[in-house]
């Protein structure tokens, strides 16, 4: 059995999940100190491809990194092309599960007392200290929640990957879009092992954050 | 001088405009919830911008509006004792105070400055603990050790006993006094606790409505609070609308009376103040007749309400405190030594 996919959809969620964790904390945390009307506005944006049907997104993605487009033009000049290749499908992932992380981040970042931050400020503590060192751990719940769910929705990205990247058996297939294509040719049995790996993998995530949070929980109560 | 304030800030419908100085002592900025005490402390920390002004601080510009100096709050050296303590929830209490000690490197001189602290702080055998496990009183303490650790010109302190029951206040009250004085430079306090200001501060702003009333030495403005205002915010019950009649006495209409003061009086004076303490049942000064209307038990005094036997309908009745052993008898007379008659003067009638 071809385990490609298996490995594709690790590398694809992975890295996703670290460029969300980044961008969804920063969007987070820049959004939750603008003023109402602004908040409102920019919010609408960052939380559209959440509502938005996957296969929408991965037509406004053909449409904006595709190879004759400008920006598509732009990024192979680096080398980079998005469409049919696994880089494609981790930025189909990054902006499919980004609002997961920007939305719960920053109900995290909106309770944080800012009085900490002063306190820090006050004390002669950079601004990077009181990020990193105060204000994150003080929303680490949130925001890891909010990994877990963008990691999990990564993993299981299929419109979008499929309009922009395809299936490409060895290229470009992940555990999703193999599911899809065996059983569309008929291959149940295949597509029920496919399954059964997704789910193991999901499974053995949700232990680990579980685990995570209760030695978290005993080293505050420690 | 050691801190110079001046400065001004429009927020909605609130105008902050303060202007003080204080010398190395504890100033207490005392007023109502909302005059703009705490959003003073935080325009001298950076925390906050004020439109206009200046602040100046053992001679550096903290703030000014006319230079475009704006100095961060990391680089303005002042202490800020928050109402919550703001101990960092996420570590324990030596490395919070820690956090206070970063600017000095050398390993061993970090060690006995920590130890110092917890010392002074009655804080050994607590540094590893989190904010969380510790008392109201440790957690404050901690947040003072974490301040005092950067050496700041300037303490300030927001309403510092206002999270803590009444027990506890009167003692931390005596303990900050005596840390207060350990650390001998400028301290602002806020509080809108007369008897805290009382306590712990040598001179007292009065702060209504995002304007300094009068700044006086404690003791001088409870003993001659001069205006209407500044009276109620000391506690002052009694007080009614005056006239001037002569160089030591004045008249009250309302309340048909005329009482001998100690002060030699103004022009201006517009009424007269007299605290629930100072009428004296002994006293031949100020004496008259009264008439009893009610009387309110509290724990330890009796509130004993009264009118003069010539006050004006339609007028409150006046307000008395006294022990519980020292019930007046009847016919009741009153009486109020010269002393404690507070001249008052300004605008403001009701």
């Amino acid at each position: 059995m071809d385990m490609f996919p298996l490995w594709n959809s690790l590398r694809v969620a992975v890295l996703s999940s670290v460029i969300v964790f980044f961008l969804g904390i920063f969007a987070a945390f820049y959004v939750s100190r603008l003023n109402r009307v602004a908040k409102g506005i920019v919010d609408v944006f960052l939380t559209l491809p959440l509502v938005l049907p996957p296969t929408v997104i991965g037509y406004f993605l053909l449409v904006t990194v595709g190879a004759r487009r400008p920006l598509g033009m732009f990024f192979s000049e680096f080398g980079i092309q998005f469409v049919m290749t696994w880089y494609g499908g981790v930025l189909a992932a990054v902006v499919i599960a980004f609002p997961l992380m920007y939305r719960t981040a920053r109900g995290a970042f909106e309770s944080f007392d800012e009085t900490l931050a002063y306190a820090g400020k006050t004390l002669g503590l950079s601004n990077s200290y009181i990020f990193w060192r105060i204000r994150m751990p003080y929303c680490r719940q949130g925001i890891l929640a909010g990994l877990v769910l963008a990691f999990a929705r990564a993993l299981g990205e299929f419109g979008a990957t499929v309009m922009l990247i395809g299936y490409t058996p060895g290229r470009t297939a992940t555990i999703s879009t193999t599911v899809y294509h065996l059983w569309r040719i008929g291959d149940d049995s295949g597509a029920f092992r496919w399954v059964m790996i997704n789910l193991a993998i999901s499974a053995v995530v949700l232990l680990a954050v579980n685990m995570l949070e209760r030695k978290n929980r005993r080293a505050v109560i420690r | 001088m050691s801190l110079f304030v001046d400065i001004r800030k429009k927020l909605g419908d609130f105008h902050l405009d303060v202007r003080f100085e204080t010398t190395d002592n504890v100033l207490g900025l005392l007023g109502a919830s909302g005059s703009g005490k705490s959003m003073t402390l935080k325009c001298i920390a950076g925390i906050e911008k004020p439109d206009a002004g200046k602040i100046v601080l053992h001679g550096v510009t903290l703030f000014d509006s006319e230079k475009r100096i704006n100095l961060p709050p990391q680089k303005r050296n002042v202490g800020y004792l928050f109402q919550s303590y703001a101990l960092f929830p996420n570590m324990n209490v030596r490395q919070n105070i820690l956090c206070g000690l970063h600017g000095e490197k050398d390993k061993a001189v970090k060690e006995r400055i920590l130890a110092e602290l917890l010392e002074m702080t009655q804080l050994q055998g607590f540094d590893k603990h989190r904010p969380h496990e510790l008392s109201g009183g440790q957690q404050q303490r901690g947040a003072l050790a974490r301040i005092l650790a950067g050496s700041p010109n300037l303490l300030m302190l927001d309403e510092p006993f206002s999270a803590l029951d009444s027990q506890l206040r009167a003692r931390l009250q005596v303990e900050m006094r005596e840390m207060l004085k350990k650390f001998g430079k400028s301290v602002l306090m806020v509080t809108h606790d007369r008897t805290e200001a009382y306590r712990l501060c040598h001179q007292i702003a009065l702060v209504d409505d995002g304007k300094i009333l009068t700044q006086k030495n404690t003791k001088t403005l409870f003993a001659d609070p001069e205006s209407r205002e500044a009276a109620l915010m000391t506690g002052c019950k009694n007080i009614m609308d005056a006239e001037k009649t002569g160089e030591y006495e004045l008249f009250v209409p309302a309340w048909g009376i005329h009482l001998t003061t100690a002060l030699p009086l103004r022009d201006g004076l517009t009424a007269v103040g007299v605290r629930a303490h100072y009428f004296n049942a002994k006293t031949s000064h100020n004496r008259y007749p009264v008439r009893f209307v009610e009387l309110i038990e509290e724990p330890f005094e009796h509130i004993f309400q009264f009118r003069y036997e010539g006050q004006a309908e339609n007028t409150p009745t006046l307000w008395w405190h006294l022990p519980k052993d020292r019930m007046p008898r009847e016919p009741y007379e009153v009486g109020i030594a010269p002393q404690n008659v507070l001249p008052l003067y300004g605008a403001g009638g009701r």
